[in-house]
């Protein structure tokens, strides 16, 4: 049950980036092939935009991943603003790739204030209107969080962007494909969407630049997406991305409606068979298909494993699982201390998974969970 | 056919697994000769080792462990090392000593989670200064 950014790629998709696996036409060639891949990258480019709610798909240009994408919004969407102002308002569970890029601009003269989210993982929204600066010239918050799965109230946020005239970038990750986005309710000016993150190939993602905005380039060469990001399009990658943004994008519903169920039963499940286990991030404002968890005394990296050996895919928050070693900062926002976020398991559901396989799961965690807190000198 | 990357990199050997699937020596010694507590929750790993000694070796260990595959692991193998050895021959089990043994652990685990040999020696001093103090 790892279908976050890790899932695996639909058969559809697949077929889709076939032809230009076998023939990578250059799109900005006017031989047939190049036409062929022209194509497919316009067909990729209206399919994302519809999934956004854009009429325009000029408005969508492609990217190497959502980390890409992540930091042409900040670097560019900041950078390019230098001359209006110096600061930038981001939340404290945002991705590293838009906390990192923001530690860059730190040392070009920037200041961030980070905003405090509550213990459900919900952005202070107060908070982000009294940073508000005149030297404020992007706000950047996620739609929803992988790790904890809290969908945030973007339209609100969206709303007081639109009031003090600042930009407005959402990192849409992990919500794309799962919830509905709709750019222009929500008052989103720059928006980050991922490939990997509905089912489609790793490598390709996409940003959404409403019209009138101009982004500096972060990488130069030949003036490929409108200039912002240069070099030839990955049309396989992108034909693949495209067809993954129309089957989440008609699936959706019934993706959404059948996974919450299971989702639900999983948490249900697990609350009532397992002490001293708790749900991370919100019960309510949470990812349809997103099952969140932490049991106390013992470490993420062995609850995986121990699941692993049983046949179950999960992932953690836990130090011992990163390239940092560090635990989570998403679960240190929440108030989390290090040894409690430690003890974390995302469990990410979709249409493939089962009443049986969350049955199983209930069925064989609670003994995992058991089993390691006898053997850890933090249990009671 | 060769692969370019070194998988060791990433992958626990077959004997971690063995060791993290069905560690030896889980648990507490009523009324121990000496404990050895190493690590920090912070940092995600935190070892707890007793120990039991007569005529200057080490009766039985053992240990309680929060933490990763490998905490679990070399915790497990330090036991297994230091029973019936004398607290001389202990103090000498290094924590690379208890990694060959595991058959290698992965360079990101070697020094966050391979505690298990100074938990055994913390246990052998509390050991000794109780018995100084008398």
């Amino acid at each position: 049950m790892d279908y976050g950014s890790a899932c695996p790629v639909d058969a559809r998709v697949i077929e889709t980036m076939q032809p230009f696996m076998e023939t990578a036409g250059n799109p900005s060639s006017i031989i047939s092939w190049g036409l062929a891949a022209k194509k497919a990258l316009e067909d990729a480019r209206e399919k994302v935009a519809a999934l956004i709610g854009v009429d325009n798909p000029r408005e969508v240009v492609f990217t190497g991943g959502a980390t890409e994408s992540n930091n042409i919004a900040i670097l560019s969407g900041a950078g390019s603003l230098k001359d209006k102002g110096n600061h930038i308002i981001v939340s404290a569970i945002e991705h590293v790739s838009i906390l990192n890029p923001c530690k860059e601009l730190m040392k070009h003269g920037f200041e961030v204030s980070i905003i405090p989210v509550n213990d459900q993982g919900v952005v202070d929204i107060e908070g982000i209107e009294k940073a508000i600066t005149d030297k404020t010239v992007l706000i950047s918050v996620m739609y929803a969080n992988g790790e904890i799965g809290t969908i945030q109230s973007i339209r609100k946020i969206g709303e007081l962007a639109v009031q003090n005239k600042k930009m407005f970038h959402v990192d849409a990750t992990a919500a794309c494909g799962k919830i509905p986005v709709d750019v222009t309710a929500d008052h989103i000016d720059i928006l980050t969407v991922s490939s990997n993150d509905m089912a489609g190939p790793q490598g390709a993602g996409a940003l959404y630049i409403k019209r009138g905005i101009k982004l500096d380039p972060v990488m130069f060469g030949g003036g490929q997406e409108r200039g912002v990001r240069s070099g030839t399009e990955n049309i396989a990658g992108i034909a693949g991305m495209g067809k993954a943004a129309e089957i989440s994008m008609n699936d959706m519903k019934e993706n959404a409606i059948y996974t919450s169920g299971l989702r639900d039963k999983l948490l249900d499940g697990l609350a009532s068979k397992v002490s001293d286990c708790y749900i991370t991030g919100s019960r309510t404002d949470r990812l349809p298909n997103h099952a969140s968890v932490r049991f106390s005394y013992i470490e993420g990296e062995s609850i995986t494993l121990n699941l692993d050996m049983m046949g179950v895919a999960a992932a953690s928050g836990s130090a011992c699982t990163s390239h940092t070693l560090k635990a989570s900062h998403v679960l240190i926002a929440l108030g989390l201390k290090h040894e409690e976020a430690h003890g974390s398991v995302v469990l990410t559901l979709s249409r493939s998974n089962t009443e049986e396989d969350v049955d199983y799961i209930i069925d064989v965690l609670p003994g995992i969970v058991e089993r390691l807190r006898m053997m850890s000198p933090l249990t009671p | 056919m060769e692969i370019g990357l070194d998988m060791e990199m990433f992958q626990y050997t077959d004997k971690v697994m063995e060791h993290f699937k069905d560690p030896h020596n889980v648990g507490q010694i009523e009324n121990p000769d000496g404990v050895g507590k190493v690590g920090n929750p912070v940092c995600g790993d935190l070892m707890e080792i007793q120990i039991r000694v007569k005529d200057d070796r080490l009766e039985d260990v053992k240990f309680r462990t929060f933490g990763c595959g490998a905490a679990v692991a070399t915790s497990s193998m330090v036991t297994d090392m230091a029973i019936g050895k004398t607290l001389d021959e202990a103090m000498k089990i290094t924590r690379a000593d208890v990694a060959d043994e595991l058959g290698g652990l992965p360079p990101v685990k070697m020094h966050c989670s391979n505690l298990a040999a100074d938990a055994l020696h913390a246990a052998i001093e509390d050991y000794r200064s109780k018995k100084k103090k008398g």
